[in-house]
């Protein structure tokens, strides 16, 4: 699915830089649920930008289920990250003036598609996070866990080949936080691949590998017995 | 980019971002609204006051100078200073022959007479005049005709007057014409009534004559009160006016020098700096009308700018989720120009209502200081253009201000 080997990043800090990955080794496998893990300024972050195709890193080898992703331009970049990566975030980031069903359908628009299947993939989509009623609600009536939902279900509506989380739960209690993990292993149960960053050692341990980062190089790397979230819900 | 323009998903994006926040979007639109609005307001008014002021000097032939003799002010060929000048049916004459463009020469004759009919009489001024006349200085006849150029070669005793004259000697809804009034003890014919007009080209009279006729009564000789040049529209009337005065003092033995020989008024220049008043005020106008547009759109671009700013974190995440910074870039400046027009219409059409309380309140009745004000619509699309132009022009600004930021920076968790 994804190969690194040997990828640097460093930020220019005045007249000095900040070398935040110092040689990364990664590949991940189609299907896994990778955590990775660090305290801040560890560099987890930054690992997940690159992979991302929001930042790219100064050397290194960086592919992308297939293809070299080096030297972008934007607009390729930006054909990519919607084509192959779904995007969750900490903050939800949902379009504050689209209901939910519209902001599902955002990534849609971006590929082209005309609206009426934009419509119904993105109501689809709403159904599997179970928000099919709250499709004409904005943003500010729902929940934190029900907005992570939305996001979650815009982010699964290209039909990405990667999901990319960045502290998914960073902004949840610890019970919707459980309740919107078991949803990501339920993805992952069905085929998905995913990558979370995070902090929390418990949503780690729902992960079935965590890779720990400190200072900008890999410190772990291992295969875990998954916790299943869906037990505490 | 065509099938981007009739796409209802662009415009349910470019309703979507500007409706959320209404006050914003409505406050951007007030400046290039308020543009729009002085330009029409102001280019109709100016066009309303341009056709109050046609509409005033349409009756008279505006290529004309009037000349008359004052008094010597330096002596010469024998004569003292202060010799009375009068001027001559030959002066008219010789002017009309020798001097380079000049149209038709009219000579005139005023003096206060008595007139009387039954029980009814005043004072008026008479005038002695050619049917020329009617040419330089329409008149504007409620009944009946002007004189003609049988009345002088007859030397009839028929007279044209003024509406004021007709209700100081005639009951009301009377038939004046073909009816006898008496002037200074001699019975004329009336034989039309005009209407008294709100400019008079030298002292307004209430009775016209025939000149012959005002001659014999008056015992004038072929002495004449003033007389009016016109020229030919190509000739300037200020050169004719210099060349006549030059003419008039030879003929009449007068010191070339002489400045207070004759007293004349030319109302060519004074129509000329009129209409270059007019043409003046209809520069202004889309100056500053054009000056408040640029203004406008640079207040849309402005707040578009900040408005950029606050999102940020939204551009980011379309960019995330495969947005094109060209993309990005298209739906802001769509979003600019969708602003700066829909504001220049809504200019548009206040503007007209403006126009329309104008028109209403100062545009009626024969004495309107604006008569018609309207904008035709081939000039409406002037500003309309500009502004398309403008908005997209300004809205690129946002527009790479949007793009300049990464995704990853718009993105960073704060």
């Amino acid at each position: 699915m994804l190969k690194i080997s040997d990828l640097h990043k460093s930020y220019p800090i005045g007249d000095s830089s900040l070398h935040v990955l110092k040689g990364i080794n990664l590949s991940v496998e189609s299907g896994e649920m990778v955590a990775i893990m660090g305290s801040s300024g560890s560099g987890k972050s930054t690992l997940l930008n690159i992979i991302g195709i929001l930042d790219e890193a100064d050397s290194g080898v960086y592919i992308l289920d297939g293809v070299e992703i080096k030297n972008l331009t934007e607009k390729k970049a930006a054909v990519y990250r919607n084509k192959f990566l779904g995007f969750i975030f900490q903050s939800f980031n949902l379009i504050n003036y689209k209901n939910a069903i519209e902001n599902v359908a955002l990534p849609l628009y971006y590929q082209g598609l005309k609206r009426k299947e934009r419509q119904k993939k993105a109501l689809f989509h709403l159904g599997k996070v179970g928000l099919a009623d709250w499709a004409d609600h904005l943003p500010s009536e729902l929940s934190g866990g029900q907005k992570q939902r939305v996001a979650i279900a815009r982010a699964l509506a290209a039909n990405p080949k990667l999901l990319l989380a960045d502290e998914p739960t960073g902004a949840l209690d610890t019970q919707t936080s459980y309740e919107i993990m078991a949803f990501l292993q339920q993805l992952n149960d069905e085929g998905k691949t995913l990558l979370i960053v995070t902090h929390e050692e418990d949503i780690a341990a729902m992960c079935k590998r965590v890779v720990r980062l400190r200072d900008g190089v890999i410190l772990e790397d291992k295969n875990v017995e998954q916790v299943r979230a869906s037990q505490y819900v | 980019m065509i099938r981007f323009l009739f796409d209802r998903d662009t415009w349910q994006e470019v309703w979507d971002s500007l409706g959320k926040n209404k006050l914003r979007s409505v406050l951007t639109m007030v400046g290039v609204w308020w543009g729009i609005l002085l330009l029409i307001g102001l280019l109709g008014s100016a066009k309303g006051i341009e056709n109050a002021f046609n509409r005033l000097f349409g009756d008279f032939a505006t290529n004309s100078v009037f000349i008359w003799g004052q008094s010597t002010s330096k002596p010469f060929k024998g004569f003292q200073e202060g010799k009375i000048v009068r001027l001559s049916l030959s002066d008219a004459k010789r002017i009309e022959e020798n001097i380079e463009g000049v149209d038709f020469v009219v000579p005139r004759n005023q003096n206060q007479g008595f007139a009387s009919r039954k029980m009814f009489s005043g004072n008026f001024s008479i005038a002695g005049d050619y049917p020329m006349l009617d040419f330089v200085q329409k008149k504007n006849l409620l009944k009946g005709r002007f004189i003609n150029q049988n009345d002088i070669n007859e030397n009839k005793k028929t007279a044209v007057i003024s509406e004021n004259v007709y209700m100081q000697l005639f009951d009301k809804d009377e038939n004046a014409i073909g009816q006898y009034i008496q002037v200074n003890g001699i019975n004329f014919t009336v034989i039309g009534v005009f209407e008294e007009s709100n400019i008079n080209m030298g002292p307004s009279s209430d009775m016209h004559i025939p000149f012959s006729t005002f001659q014999q009564i008056f015992k004038q000789g072929d002495k004449i009160g003033w007389m009016m040049i016109t020229g030919k529209p190509e000739y300037d009337i200020k050169q004719i006016e210099a060349d006549a005065k030059l003419l008039l003092k030879n003929l009449n033995k007068i010191h070339p020098e002489d400045k207070r020989a004759f007293g004349s008024v030319n109302l060519g220049d004074a129509f000329s700096k009129i209409t270059g008043f007019l043409k003046g005020m209809q520069f202004l106008t889309w100056f500053v009308g054009i000056a408040t547009l640029i203004a406008g759109v640079f207040a849309i671009g402005g707040i578009l700018l900040i408005t950029v700013k606050e999102r940020t974190k939204e551009i980011g995440v379309r960019r995330a989720l495969g947005a094109t910074p060209y993309e990005v870039k298209r739906q802001i400046v769509v979003e600019a120009v969708f602003l700066t027009i829909i504001a220049g219409l809504m200019g548009i059409i206040s503007g007209g209502w403006i126009l329309i309380v104008i028109d209403s309140q100062f545009g009626q009745g024969e004495e309107a200081t604006f008569v018609n004000a309207s904008v035709s619509i081939s000039i409406v699309f002037i500003p309309l253009i500009i502004l398309v132009v403008l908005g997209t022009l300004i809205g690129l600004i946002p527009a790479f201000k949007a793009t300049s930021i990464k995704p990853i920076e718009a993105l960073r968790e704060e």
